[in-house]
């Protein structure tokens, strides 16, 4: 019953890419490429607010820049 | 060994490059620039100041080269200093040398980086890799860290005497992302983060994980509280998820950014941050508003205050793994100048930025009370503080 449900969903699937168009085309992303977009945009300040937080906070990853060092006691 | 394990990831982010280039049109590589920045935090009784740049520039017309240097001039009478020690001041730097290679739709890049301190050295090996597919619309990304810190610490109250090395830190992240551009206004990106860290204790230090300035407290409520060094597991894994947003308001030409953080680590801590941004254009100018609020539950071996000295096999009351919420609340002005170039100069920018950051301790409290009166042991008020950050920056594309 699982394995029919597994084929089902992989059919469903691969049948959805196969006819899957990109749908916002290259003419279409001035909007995207705004730098105001970014919001990293400039890395310096973007580092330094990664700093400031993960030396107070014991939650650490998946944010935009990586780091090292403590300078936090 | 090291080396062997770095020349595989290497190998492995060329062989994935290979494996995923099917390119025709090319992502683009970062932009050159400099950003020269002067920053301060001031908050808790500590002050923390000092440079940083960021010079990054093309150096063949796929590869891009960055490095960047920053200092932390740190003067500390924070709580845990007036606790544990008297004040200090030391100074921290920072230096990265990173290189963007681009082929076809693929971006690799390596970095290194080393952080130095009196007392604290660090130094971290990052490999990454994108690639867009799906006409551009989506980008997968992965990479890898290597870290090693080697942790000592002032002697007594000399600030110019160090121990030996005291413990010695290894760390590996691994990171995965996907970014999804939805609509032509707007796009989202997922990341997952694991971090593993071991610490190898030196020469009998008992310090693994733990900050060697830290204590932990023990005592009766009403009578007494005393202080004796941390004791840590040396090992700690956390995992991360993170779902960001972007959105372009057309009729203003302005962007709404938003950002959600779910973490959690084997040392029962578990945290999630969310944060909302909004940037608005204004003839030359560009202004932001945001506002970030985060939230954490205390670590399973965190306590203000145990019963007794080595009631369990550890324990901890660094506020940092206590419980607590923070918030800030900021702004930014960045005025652009030579928009339509100036000699060597594409473009630049001016910017300050302020940001007021608010934590309140749910069960840290403020020990330097019971100090000058024993009966308030353990019945402190909660501590929390308040800090000012701010930066000042230019910025300059060429």
């Amino acid at each position: 019953m699982n394995r029919l449900a597994l084929i089902i969903v992989a059919v469903f699937i691969f049948s959805g890419c196969s006819s899957l168009e990109p749908w916002v085309k290259p003419y279409e992303r001035e909007n995207l490429s705004d730098p105001i977009m970014n919001v990293a945009r400039d890395p310096v300040q973007a580092g330094y607010y990664h700093h400031v937080f993960e030396t107070r906070e014991s939650a650490r990853g998946a944010g935009a820049v990586t780091g090292g060092g403590c300078g936090c006691n | 060994m090291k080396l062997n394990r770095y020349r595989s990831i290497i190998l492995f982010a060329l062989t994935s490059a290979l494996f995923f280039n099917s390119a025709s049109q090319a992502a683009v590589l970062p932009e050159e620039r400099i950003d020269l920045m002067v920053h301060s935090y001031d908050g808790g009784n500590v002050e923390v100041s000092g440079p940083a740049i960021l010079v990054r520039t093309n150096v063949t017309s796929n590869t891009s080269v960055s490095y960047n240097y920053y200092v932390d001039n740190i003067t500390s009478a924070s709580i845990d200093v007036e606790l544990g020690g008297s004040a200090y001041e030391e100074e921290r730097t920072e230096q990265s040398l990173g290189i963007d290679f681009l082929n076809g739709k693929t971006t690799m890049n390596l970095s290194y980086t080393d952080s130095v301190e009196n007392d604290y050295a660090a130094n971290t090996l990052t490999v990454g890799i994108s690639q867009d597919f799906f006409g551009d619309l989506s980008t997968l990304s992965m990479g890898f860290s290597q870290g090693t810190d080697s942790v000592s610490s002032r002697t007594g109250n000399n600030p110019r005497t160090f121990s030996a090395e005291l413990s010695n830190i290894t760390r590996q992240n691994y990171r995965l992302g996907f970014s999804q551009i939805l609509t032509k206004n707007s796009t989202v990106s997922l990341g997952w983060e694991t971090i593993t860290d071991e610490a190898t204790e030196q020469g009998g230090s008992g310090v693994t994980l733990n900050n060697p300035y830290r204590s932990y407290s023990y005592g009766t409520v009403g009578v007494n509280r005393n202080f004796a060094q941390e004791i840590y597991p040396n090992t700690r894994t956390s995992n991360a998820l993170s779902i960001r947003g972007n959105y372009f308001v057309s009729s203003f030409k302005s962007a709404i950014h938003y950002e959600y953080r779910w973490f959690q680590d084997d040392w029962g801590i578990k945290a999630n941050s969310l944060g909302l941004g909004y940037v608005h254009p204004v003839k030359n100018w560009e202004l932001e508003f945001r506002w970030r609020y985060y939230d954490q539950g205390k670590a399973d071996f965190y306590r203000d205050m145990f019963d007794f000295a080595n009631q369990f096999t550890y324990m901890a009351r660094d506020k940092e793994l206590s419980a607590f919420t923070s918030t800030s609340m900021g702004v930014s002005a960045s005025y652009k100048f030579a928009k339509n170039g100036w000699g060597w100069i594409d473009r630049g920018s001016l910017n300050v930025s302020y940001d007021l950051l608010t934590i309140e301790y749910d069960n840290f409290r403020d020990a330097r009370e019971s100090q000058s009166d024993a009966t308030l042991a353990g019945a402190e008020s909660l501590y929390n503080l308040n800090a000012d950050v701010m930066q000042a920056y230019i910025s300059i594309w060429y």
